[in-house]
């Protein structure tokens, strides 16, 4: 029995010993245990989709991003006149219209922007919380979730001076849910419900509150372009008299702090009740307009490093 | 029986003696930092794991991508996106051996100079990197620091021309470690 047990110790110790020789497969294993322990099963730690757009704006309508805490993006917008005006305009480039705004990033999921448009004279605030965001690991969560309201005053002088006119008649506000998702490292699609409210209409007949869902999508072609598309869907009962749908195709060009963005659109307007709610252009006559987006992104606020 | 007894109890000494040699971190630190006409461009990651063996001078690393944070957000949505593909290859490992480790006496306090050799693989790509360090002991503490360079393009990423005075083409790599001892 004691034999037995002899034998038995060393047979362990054989056994220990063994496990002990081979130092590199050694220091190998132990390497693997720690990736074990800090990067986990993928299920230790929450790891948030990243880049599902290029940038806040998809063509004229906002993507799910936010710019980074602490960073200021300056936008400068472009829409020339309409493709079909023909050589006498450059095919509209004689015309343009233009909107400047500055977004920044409060935190990570919110930001807050401002601009000015040419069109209407038109000024416009907004902010961009992001209530859930894509992620895998320990959170999982399939879609980013973002809520965009915004308020626009139009500072044009009233068509009609002589009538009471009420300052709240220039204000227009929109709330808008934006449901997106990154399918894959280049293709990412998102949902916008959205509700556009005006004070004031044109024709009593006219709704105020204005319903549209919009859908839009990005596909990469390379690292740095990729090709979007953007359309919005007015429901037939709440929409304005002589307006269409709008619909924006377009390229995101990317280098370094910039991005450029190319597209053709039949609305004119790059604010939400503008382009959702008063397009009038048809795709099919070519009451098409060029324009560009530019954005140049300044770090601002000190980062944290992690 | 009692000479049996006495054997195994080496043994098992012996083979925990050759466990004990082991070292590790699960937060040593690299940094990287591109000087080019443009523009500096600088990360950090805190989160390195490292494994080293005093005995055989084995020395490993790996170190998520992704850990890697730069001043500039958009920098750093870049370097994973464009540049290194973290999606792709979300790690960067190294295997190698500290050639001169008799020289190191890891039981008496100094500054001991070494040269590191082995495989460095990163964006899928592996090339072999030599590299001169220290290693210090100080009251049983052990601690290593190297700086070397790693040129870009070995490891296939791609720099596009337009941003080419933003970026260095080889980028000097500073890793420090103080290793904890393995029960």
């Amino acid at each position: 029995m004691r034999k037995m047990f002899g034998y038995a110790m060393l047979a362990i110790a054989v056994a220990i010993s063994a496990m002990g020789a081979g130092h590199a497969q050694d220091t190998t294993d132990l390497l693997s245990q720690l990736e074990q322990e800090v990067i986990g099963d993928n299920k230790s730690a929450t790891n948030y989709t990243t880049a599902t757009f290029k940038t806040t704006r998809l063509i004229n309508g906002h993507t799910v991003e936010n710019v980074a805490r602490g960073v200021l993006d300056v936008k400068i917008s472009h829409r020339f006149g309409k493709l079909n005006n023909g050589l006498y305009e450059l095919f509209g480039l004689d015309n343009a219209t233009m909107r400047m705004g500055l977004d920044y990033g409060i935190t990570s999921t919110l930001m807050v922007g401002f601009g000015r448009s040419t069109h209407q004279k038109t000024l416009d605030a907004f902010f961009k919380w992001k209530i859930l965001r894509q992620s895998t690991g320990k959170r999982r969560m399939p879609i980013t979730l973002s809520y965009v309201p915004t308020v626009a005053l139009k500072t044009l002088k009233f068509e009609d001076p002589n009538r009471k006119n009420y300052f709240s008649s220039r204000l227009f506000f929109s709330h808008q849910l934006i449901i997106g998702r990154k399918f894959s490292e280049g293709t990412s699609i998102q949902l916008m419900p959205t509700l556009v409210h005006r004070n004031l209409v044109t024709y009593a007949d006219e709704p105020n509150d204005i319903l549209a869902l919009g859908i839009g999508g990005r596909q990469k072609i390379s690292k740095r372009v990729s090709i979007n598309a953007e359309y919005y869907y007015q429901h037939p009962d709440y929409k304005l008299r002589g307006t269409t749908n709008s619909l924006s195709l377009g390229f995101d060009i990317e280098t370094g702090g910039h991005v450029f963005q190319l597209h053709v659109t039949n609305s004119q307007g790059m604010a939400e009740r503008t382009f959702i709610t008063e397009t009038t252009g048809l795709w099919e006559k070519g009451d098409l307009y060029f324009g560009f987006n530019i954005s140049r992104v300044f770090t601002v606020g000190k980062r944290k490093r992690g | 029986m009692k000479k049996i007894f006495i054997v195994s109890i080496v043994c098992i000494a012996a083979s925990l003696q050759a466990n004990a040699q082991r070292y590790f971190t699960k937060n040593g630190f690299i940094s990287f930092y591109s000087k080019a006409p443009l523009e500096n461009i600088e990360a950090e990651n805190n989160q390195v794991m490292s494994v080293l063996n005093t005995q055989t001078g084995d020395l490993q690393f790996s170190v998520l991508i992704k850990s890697f944070h730069f001043e500039k957000a958009l920098m750093e949505e870049h370097f994973n996106e464009n540049y290194m593909e973290s999606n792709k290859f979300p790690k960067a490992t190294f295997k190698g051996v500290i050639a001169d480790i008799s020289k190191v006496s890891f039981d008496k306090d100094g500054q001991y100079p070494v040269s590191v050799s082995g495989d460095l693989t990163m964006h899928g790509v592996t090339k072999k990197v030599n590299a001169n360090g220290t290693v210090q002991v100080k009251s049983g503490k052990i601690s290593a620091e190297s700086t070397f360079f790693v040129k870009l393009a070995d490891y296939q990423v791609s720099i596009p021309k337009l941003v080419k005075d933003n970026i260095a083409e080889s980028v000097e790599i500073k890793v420090a470690c103080q290793y904890d001892q393995k029960m």
